[in-house]
């Protein structure tokens, strides 16, 4: 008999209120789609939690690496020019 | 050496209040540390919901039996995300549940004390959660990503399950002396239980020091188990209940209650599968697990059959 087999490992993400964005919350065993949604329902909606589920394949997801991860962001720490206090404006303007 | 740098630069950020994440560097100890004290966390909150389905048919209402279902639907939710935090640290969920089967992975031992009156539900839900509620709520600070998100959100479910406990307690206390007196029965005999699942004296806990150090833990078993016992002092007076223990007194000076020596004899014994329950707790949870083999088989197949309709659609 092989290993026991507790099915693939689901990342979650629910929306807490149409509109907003998904926000990752857990993960659950599931075999497959339909089951992997039922337990995601029943494991992190229990008092209204959200009202919409994204459920992504841990394998699946791509991630940053966090080694190199000063590297990475360096070519966005220079451009400061990309923040609205950057900007000189002459006193007493309004509505900018 | 490279190790020492990078264990320095662990301790930093521990030291910093900076959460450790899965595929951080992290020491094989801590790792290890981890591993073991959340599936052990996981294991009670599976193990226990079977102290409770032992009075789910002869709850004396509809109102209590669809509140105790949702309190054990609540603890087998537990329980998944803890076992989940752990396989964040690199373990698999077969491996977990078989060293809980091979006798070789804990589980508090207060779920090996027999459930055998309706009074139980209430002191269960009243002391043991009372009791797990004041180590989950330090543990939110866990220096552990996973760990601490999971204890969040237990701390929030766990709130209604310590409330229906003491419900229970008042409505029995209140209630003709026989239902007083099964309240009180129910407080004597869980309440030294209760105060054991805090572990050893500080002195005697054997991970206890590294685990403050890496922020496993935050507060240590004799500091947590002091706070249990401040709070719940009053909840049992007021209802006219008495505690089994002589030496329970207010201090003045110190501002806690001092309370009499622990019967660790009794303990030990029950950590080490001795209790009234170990046997029986551990079998159900075998049959359990084997009895549903066929479901799990079932989902494999029919998963397998889906993927390949795809494939070939």
């Amino acid at each position: 008999m092989s290993e026991d087999n507790q099915g693939i490992l689901w990342e979650v993400f629910l929306q807490p209120k149409p509109g907003r964005p998904f926000k990752h919350v857990g993960s659950l065993h599931a075999y497959d789609k339909k089951m992997a949604m039922t337990a995601a329902r029943d494991l992190y909606t229990r008092r209204g939690e959200g009202k919409g589920i994204w459920l992504v394949r841990a394998e699946d997801i791509v991630s940053s690496e966090l080694e190199d991860g000063e590297a990475f962001y360096d070519p966005s720490n220079d451009k400061i020019y990309r923040h609205p206090t950057f900007y000189n404006l002459p006193d007493g303007v309004k509505h900018i | 050496m490279e190790d020492q740098k990078k264990l320095a630069e662990f301790q930093e950020k521990i030291d910093a209040d900076i959460k450790i994440e899965p595929r951080d560097w992290m020491p094989e100890k801590y790792r290890q540390n981890l591993i073991r004290q959340i599936s052990q966390h996981a294991h009670s909150e599976i193990i226990g919901m079977q102290p409770e389905k032992n009075w789910l048919t002869r709850a004396p209402s509809i109102r209590a039996k669809k509140i105790l279902m949702a309190k054990i639907q609540d603890e087998a939710g537990h329980g998944l995300y803890l076992y989940c935090a752990a396989e964040t640290l690199g373990v698999k969920r077969e491996q977990v549940l078989n060293l809980l089967h091979e006798g070789k992975a804990k589980y508090s031992s207060v779920f090996n004390y027999p459930t055998i009156s309706w009074a139980d539900m209430g002191a269960i839900g009243w002391l043991v959660d009372g009791a797990a509620i004041v180590n989950q709520v330090s543990l939110q600070g866990t220096s552990y990503g996973p760990y601490s998100r999971a204890m969040v959100k237990i701390c929030m479910e766990e709130s209604f399950h310590q409330r229906q406990g003491y419900e229970i307690v008042v409505t029995l206390a209140k209630g003709t002396p026989e239902q007083k007196q099964m309240a009180q029965d129910a407080l004597n005999r869980w309440w030294w239980p209760s105060v054991m699942m805090f572990g050893p004296h500080d002195a005697e806990s054997a991970h206890s020091n590294q685990s403050l150090k890496w922020k496993i833990k935050r507060e240590s078993n004799d500091e947590l188990r002091q706070r249990f016992i401040d709070k719940t002092i009053h909840q049992g007076e007021i209802l006219g209940l008495t505690f089994p223990d002589p030496d329970l007194k207010w201090n003045e000076s110190t501002g806690h209650y001092d309370y009499g020596e622990i019967d660790w004899d009794e303990f030990w014994n029950v950590v080490k599968g001795n209790g009234p329950g170990n046997k029986q707790r551990l079998k159900h949870h075998i049959e359990a697990h084997e009895n549903g083999k066929w479901v799990r088989e079932a989902a494999i197949a029919y998963a397998d059959k889906l993927n390949s309709k795809t494939k070939t659609a």
